[in-house]
């Protein structure tokens, strides 16, 4: 082993967050070490800390957050012990930071060249046009096309992927020792990520910039990092090179982890189709949708073409997906089928019967049969609304049953998504991720419907918990029949749950097939290149 | 082509300002004609009641009080489409006149008032937001809530009581000095009431300030720009303040609007003749075309402004720009 002298070296490092009078630890007793120019990767759930030792590092904790005890040792100094003053200067010039979301972490009001050359300016690396022409330098080095022009338009006129490059040449612009990364492409589409990646780690390679990266995705980590420490309840309970994390993990925790997620081990969990072929549920044909968009100068509004004649099936009982990015017209699909929007052309029959002939009654009647759960668990519930009140609510809407018939109803379907009946009086914010998308399941389920539109439902939640979450839709499907549109990004995901899968993108769809014959032998260029995109892909040989 | 003009943005605004302004028109015409008594009774006051009928006819025909009202309101519109806004007999003078003279000095009050707003709500705003249910935090709140609860009139005749007992200083009490005729005695004459309508107005800049300030704060992109090494006084500046500038200037494009409505009991206290007591007097003396046509330009600077800080927002957010 060399002894050469590590970039960061995090000693027993813990902290804690004051609530009111408590005082919770978030992080304990953490010790990692960071080399020259490696990647070091921490991976862990939401709520492991991963974050907060991040934070801790450059000193950006909330103002409720403290170190409580231990070192943190860059370049011969102990952060935790610096000034504000003093750690002013390290942060940008000496630790640079690429952070998660790339829609909320740029100043809106303020020119994407102008941000990234403040970075220069506040270090005394260069000023005015000299900074400026840096800046334009630096957005050319993250791929930015054109960016002499991108460095004077806003965020807002730039995409999501765009933004995060811009981050990254933000993060990188004094070329620091030290990148925090802190899930720099979680917000983005799978085949984006991946090319982001790349670039971000063609850059640190050059820069000799070593990378403290924070994941959630353990693929991702065991790919991009030469070491991965696994942290769970805010301590680190492995650490060891990536193959041999994932080749040989010892804690319990971590060999969870590996089963759980879907980019790793993605087996089907389904059982094989029990219905017979040709008795479909809903058969959709042609069927597109058109928005006008309102162009930028007033004058006449354009076509945006969403969803460009697509047809499928959704057989009885089983799992249909539809799989693509952002934009690919696959959410639109789902709002069709769900009858919250009206298609521009095209059928959609439920049962035999064509649903744009329907009246009001009738198609009222119809959304009954017909259910969604959407991605986001935190939005979807009424926050005043208990457990019980939101699940209740389909019945009461549908005038189904009385108070005392409906409370058993609840009671009922808590059973049915695994939560205690105890659950119903707790308000949302009381709740998990998982268990908020569990009530959201068990009011999908209430007025018993035939189908259930599953819009990213899974998208949201920790490995561990969309692992049990898949594994309660499954059993749903098994004792009650339902059949499921199961809409995701995530291809992982789609193998485990979809008897079959389309792959959508640019409203149109590019291919079809049983989830075994798409990973096997995907024909269409996009499938291949959203295959090769999934984190970890390449580990699995 | 008139689709295209008729989706257009500043188009819309402008329909929809005049719409507004037809709506205050009929409601100040309507409202008037609900009070009891005319312009007759307010001149006369009760000998009005010894008026033989024809000379009761005779002056109202004079005063055109015995057309329909649907021929008053459009013969007032109609001049004031020529730009004639009537005549007030009280101070025998047009009320175009009157207004282009009360209207400088409102508006000279109005942008004092804002200044001594901005400049003690914003910072105190920004004190109290930088560490939130701290003892400056309170302080802050206090002044806030004192700003709100103190009535105007309350503080102006304190204000012009006290330092004229013990500093001898009261210069309202010479004679209204105009801006450009006696400049320094002008500005004098301003001091208090632009004090007390400051005060007044600092208190919802402050709370104002405060809450987004807070919520700025809180942003992603804020502890972005301290990752980036940033100092303290650089991102107060560049990256919370002017991200919060939107709500304040909203706030601030209300009270200016209102302030230009005329703060009546403070230019009445100090006897600053603008526009608010140009109302008050009509009101008194019912001169219906006074009134009218005065609240009429009222709504109309309120309407300005109000596009003005829309223009605003345009400047300081590209987001609205585009």
């Amino acid at each position: 082993m060399e002894t050469t002298k590590p970039v960061l070296d995090i000693r027993n490092l813990s902290v804690s967050f004051r609530t009111g009078k408590t005082e919770v630890e978030a992080v304990r007793d953490v010790s990692i070490t960071v080399q020259p120019g490696q990647t070091v990767a921490v991976v862990g759930e939401s709520g492991s800390g991963k974050s907060t030792t991040a934070t801790a590092v450059n000193r950006l904790l909330p103002e409720n957050g403290r170190i409580t005890s231990g070192q943190v040792l860059f370049d011969g100094r102990d952060l935790a012990t610096l000034t504000e003053r003093e750690m002013g200067a390290i942060r940008g010039a000496g630790i640079g930071l690429v952070p998660q979301d790339p829609m909320s972490n740029l100043n809106p009001l303020m020119r994407i060249g102008d941000q990234v050359a403040e970075a220069l300016e506040v270090h005394g690396r260069a000023r005015g046009k000299a900074a400026r022409d840096r800046a334009v330098e630096l957005l050319d080095m993250v791929g930015i096309p054109d960016p002499a022009r991108r460095a004077d338009q806003y965020p807002h006129e730039f995409s999501g992927g765009m933004r995060q490059r811009a981050l990254i040449a933000m993060g990188l612009a004094c070329k620091p020792t030290l990148l925090i990364a802190d899930e720099p492409t979680s917000a983005l589409d799978v085949t984006l990520q991946r090319r982001i990646l790349d670039q971000l780690d063609a850059l640190t390679d050059e820069m000799g910039t070593a990378v403290f990266l924070i994941t959630h995705d353990l693929g991702l980590a065991a790919e991009r990092a030469d070491t991965v420490a696994v942290m769970y309840r805010g301590e680190i309970v492995e650490s060891g090179g990536a193959r041999q994390i994932l080749g040989d993990p010892q804690h319990e925790y971590t060999k969870r982890l590996l089963r759980a997620a879907p980019s790793l081990t993605s087996v089907s969990m389904v059982a094989e189709p029990a219905t017979p072929a040709g008795d479909d549920l809903v058969r959709v044909s042609g069927l597109t949708k058109r928005f006008s968009i309102r162009s930028a100068r007033g004058g006449e509004p354009t076509e945006f073409t969403a969803v460009d004649d697509v047809s499928f099936s959704i057989p009885r009982g089983l799992t249909v997906s539809i799989v693509g990015e952002s934009g690919s017209g696959k959410s639109t699909t789902a709002n069709l089928v769900l009858g919250l929007e009206t298609p521009t052309a095209g059928t959609i029959e439920f049962d035999g019967v064509d649903v744009a002939g329907l009246r009001r009654k009738e198609m009222f009647a119809l959304r009954r049969r017909v259910q969604p759960v959407f991605q986001n668990p935190y939005a979807s519930l009424d926050p005043r609304y208990t457990v019980e009140e939101s699940i209740a609510e389909p019945l009461k809407v549908h005038k189904i049953g009385d108070k005392r018939s409906r409370r058993e109803s609840v009671r009922k379907l808590l059973d049915q998504v695994a939560l205690p009946a105890a659950m119903a009086e707790r308000l949302p914010h009381e709740l998990s991720g998982g268990q908020r998308q569990r009530v959201a399941i068990a009011r999908a389920l209430a007025l018993n419907p035939e189908l259930v539109v599953l819009d990213e439902a899974v998208s949201a939640l920790d490995v561990l918990v969309q692992a049990q979450i898949l594994e309660l839709l499954g059993e749903l499907q098994r004792e009650l029949g339902l059949s499921y549109l199961f809409i995701s990004h995530d291809l992982a995901v789609v193998r485990m749950i979809s008897h079959q899968v389309h792959v959508m993108r640019a409203g149109q769809i590019v291919e079809s097939g049983t989830p075994d014959e798409l990973f096997a032998a995907p024909q269409d260029d996009y499938t291949r290149e959203l295959l090769a995109a999934i984190p970890g892909a390449a580990l699995q040989a | 082509m008139l689709r295209t003009i008729a989706r257009n943005r500043v188009v819309k605004r402008l329909a929809a300002a005049l719409l507004t302004l037809f709506g205050v028109a009929v409601f100040v015409f309507v409202m008037l004609r609900a009070i009891p008594g005319d312009q007759i009774s307010a001149n006369l006051g009760t000998e009005a009641a010894a008026l033989t009928p024809a000379q009761r006819a005779a002056l109202e025909s004079y005063y055109g009080l015995d057309q329909p009202l649907i021929t008053q309101f459009f013969s007032w519109m109609g001049n004031l489409l020529t730009g004639n806004l009537g005549f007030s007999s009280r101070a025998q003078a047009s009320v175009l006149d009157l207004t282009l003279a009360a209207l400088p000095v409102t508006f000279e009050l109005a942008v004092l008032s804002i200044l001594f707003a901005l400049v003690i709500g914003i910072p105190l705003g920004m004190l109290s937001a930088s560490k939130p249910d701290s003892l400056r935090d309170g302080l802050g709140q206090t002044v806030g809530l004192a700003g709100l609860s103190v009535p105007a009139f309350l503080l102006a005749t304190m204000l012009l009581s006290l330092l004229a007992t013990w500093f001898g200083f009261n210069p309202n009490g010479r004679g209204f000095a105009p801006l450009f005729t006696d400049p320094l005695l002008n500005l004098q004459q301003m001091l208090l009431p632009a004090l007390v309508l400051g005060f007044g107005i600092a208190a919802p800049i402050m709370r104002t300030t405060r809450t987004a300030v807070l919520e700025v704060r809180s942003d992603d992109f804020i502890r972005t720009a301290r990752a980036k090494g940033v100092p303290p006084r650089r991102l107060q500046l560049r990256h919370v303040l002017r991200n919060a500038l939107v709500p304040i200037v909203t706030m601030t494009g209300l009270q200016f609007g209102y302030l230009l409505g005329g703060a009546v009991v403070v230019e009445q206290i100090f006897s600053v003749p603008g526009i608010g007591r140009q109302v008050l007097l009509g009101i008194q003396q019912k001169e219906y075309a006074l009134v009218q046509s005065t609240v009429l330009v009222i709504a109309l600077t309120f309407v300005i402004v109000n596009l003005l800080t829309d223009l605003l927002y345009r400047v300081i957010d590209p987001r609205v720009r585009s």
